[in-house]
């Protein structure tokens, strides 16, 4: 696998095939650990871990496994890499676990993985199937800190709180701007608003990109 | 000579969407004139920020569609969406709040799914959901009714305004000074620290049936709306539909246990129950539009609205019912669509050949 197809594959996770953004995968945790940017990066990078496993594993049994049985294999493969993340979280990220709880063994169910699991990784070889990963994951970890930046600066008034958790040692309240914020951010509904926003802000550049194109000759089409 | 060719319809129907509109606001002024009475000026300035920041906010979305916003300012929907809203506010409010509600209104609820006509949430409701749920706190003052005999003390228009401008009152008066629990709150909190609905209605914003003040503002909103139904601009079925929906479960949990539930007059006279029922369930984009559909959409409204004041977190439920209900009406309409005259359900369709089975 040569160095050009590799970025290829992590532009169209990045932006092209964005699992959050085109795909509409994996909305739940977007939707419910998003309410601040720390939180939504880290179970982002959890998910990136657990994508890049089980993409690469898939993709090396894919000889083996039975099309009959795929799907339980597939989900037996992600529990178990979920459960190494969530014991990696409870040992080093003890106050992040608590911070994200049950949100951590919920990636299991991320639908996300599992679609790339069946679409991308149990169809193309293991360095393949590893850069899917890494875009996916990447494209959606992105997604997911972006969500929760915008939510806790409306929200709380803060950017970037709470970094403590990641890093560890004091407390850290991050940029404090406001004492308060649009209590409505944090709400879910406010997540809804936020990934609504996102996708018509991807739709909008995607249209100007096409305009620009079929000025230049490409036939309208997005250059790929 | 030429002759003047017509084609059916002969009769061309007078009712355009600017007069429509037009008429609900006329419908809303005598109501509008009574709230002012006994709350205060403060709903004449939430009026004036919200009808500010709707109309602006259409202009706004309808330059950003790349469309002539005149076109959507020409027709007072947006006029309409602000007096809703006002209604639904409570006289102090402080001005952000309502410019919040307004904006999100038009340009989330209304312009984002398609402008007027494809907007499946009601806009006022939307918006008003959105500060109720953001601005819990700021929806809590509501004055007591001007009725003479409640001890309370009473705001200027200076001070309302100078609320209404900077959220603050005036230095010696408090929060608790000059507002009054509205009597669907009090009926909440009195039931859950275990008084009767007897006790609670002697409390002195109590009237016949609901509040003081709030009864008239209930009549006068009902005068409206019947004239209204007269002008046909609003179909009966809606308005009955809520007052069955909400009376039909009250009534029944009233003979059942009159000490703890409310009867069907308090529920009908108390929070916004008869705007709703003439205002805002009747507005021709979100609500259904077949005949059985109209009265199912309006039971369900009054139902939701009766299950939430009595089960529910919040006071009154109107909001969230509309909304709920909008939610509800594809299927509704899918489901009620009237028959085509001629055709008939199932077997005895005449238009069909009979068949007994045999062949002829």
């Amino acid at each position: 696998m040569n160095n050009n197809r590799f970025m290829e594959r992590i532009k169209v996770g990045l932006w092209r095939d964005n699992p959050g953004l085109v795909q509409l995968l994996g909305l739940c945790p977007l939707l419910a650990v998003t309410s601040t940017f720390v939180n939504g990066l880290s179970l982002g990078i959890a998910t990136l871990f657990v994508l890049c496993g089980s993409n690469v594993l898939v993709s090396a049994t894919r000889r083996w496994i039975r099309p009959e049985i795929r799907i339980p294999i597939y989900v037996l493969i992600i529990a178990s890499l979920v459960t190494c993340i969530e014991l990696v979280f409870k040992a080093w990220f003890p106050s992040l676990d608590r911070s994200l709880g049950i949100f951590i063994p919920l990636i299991v169910t991320n639908c996300a993985i599992v679609a790339r699991a069946e679409v991308f990784a149990s169809r193309h070889p293991v360095g393949a199937s590893l850069a899917d990963g890494i875009g996916m994951g990447a494209g959606f970890t992105l997604l997911l800190a972006a969500v929760g930046f915008v939510r806790e600066l409306i929200g709380h008034g803060t950017m970037f709180a709470g970094l403590d958790l990641l890093f560890g040692g004091e407390p850290m309240p991050g940029l404090v701007l406001a004492d308060g914020g649009w209590l409505l951010a944090i709400l879910p509904p406010g997540a809804f608003f936020a990934l609504a926003l996102a996708v018509a802000g991807k739709n909008v550049i995607d249209r100007r990109r096409v305009k620009k194109n079929s000025t230049a000759g490409l036939g309208g089409r997005l250059p790929r | 000579m030429e002759f003047e060719r017509r084609e059916a319809p002969y009769l061309a129907p007078t009712a355009s969407v600017s007069s429509i509109m037009l008429q609900v606001l006329l419908a809303l002024i005598p109501a509008a004139l009574a709230h002012v009475w006994y709350f205060g000026p403060g709903f004449i300035f939430n009026f004036i920020i919200a009808a500010a920041f709707c109309v602006s906010g259409e202009a706004l979305m309808m330059r950003a569609r790349g469309r002539e916003p005149a076109l959507a300012l020409s027709d007072y929907s947006a006029l309409v969406t602000a007096a809703l809203l006002a209604f639904a506010l409570p006289s102090l409010t402080p001005w952000w709040v309502t410019a919040t509600g307004a904006l999100f209104a038009v340009v989330v609820a209304k312009h984002l799914y398609g402008g007027l006509g494809f907007n499946i949430f009601n806009p006022a409701m939307a918006g008003y959901v959105v500060i109720l749920v953001a601005f819990p706190m700021h929806l809590n003052l509501w004055v007591a009714p001007r009725m003479g005999d409640i001890d309370y003390q009473y705001l200027s228009i200076f001070e309302t305004l100078r609320y209404t401008l900077t959220g603050s009152l005036p230095d010696i008066l408090t929060f608790d000074a000059v507002s009054r629990a509205t009597p669907l709150d009090a009926m909440q909190s009195g039931l859950k620290n275990a008084r009767t609905v007897a006790e609670i209605q002697t409390l002195p914003i109590m009237g016949d049936f609901g509040g003081r003040g709030w009864e008239w503002i209930g009549n006068f909103i009902a005068v409206g709306g019947f004239w209204l139904l007269i002008r046909k601009i609003i179909r009966w079925q809606i308005p009955v539909g809520v007052g069955l929906g909400l009376m039909l479960p009250a009534g029944i949990m009233y003979l059942v246990e009159p000490g703890s539930h409310p009867g069907p007059g308090f529920h009908l006279f108390s929070g916004a129950t008869l705007l709703c029922a003439f205002f805002i369930a009747t507005d021709p984009v979100s609500a259904a539009t077949s005949p059985k559909g109209r009265l199912i959409y309006g039971f369900g409204i009054g139902f939701l609205i009766y299950a939430i004041r009595t089960w529910g977190a919040y006071a009154d439920g109107v909001a969230f019912a509309v909304l709920i209900m909008n939610v509800a009406v594809p299927a509704i309409d899918y489901l009620t669509q009237p028959h085509i005259v001629g055709h008939y359900d199932g077997d005895e369709d005449p238009l069909e050949p009979a068949n007994d089975g045999e062949a002829p």
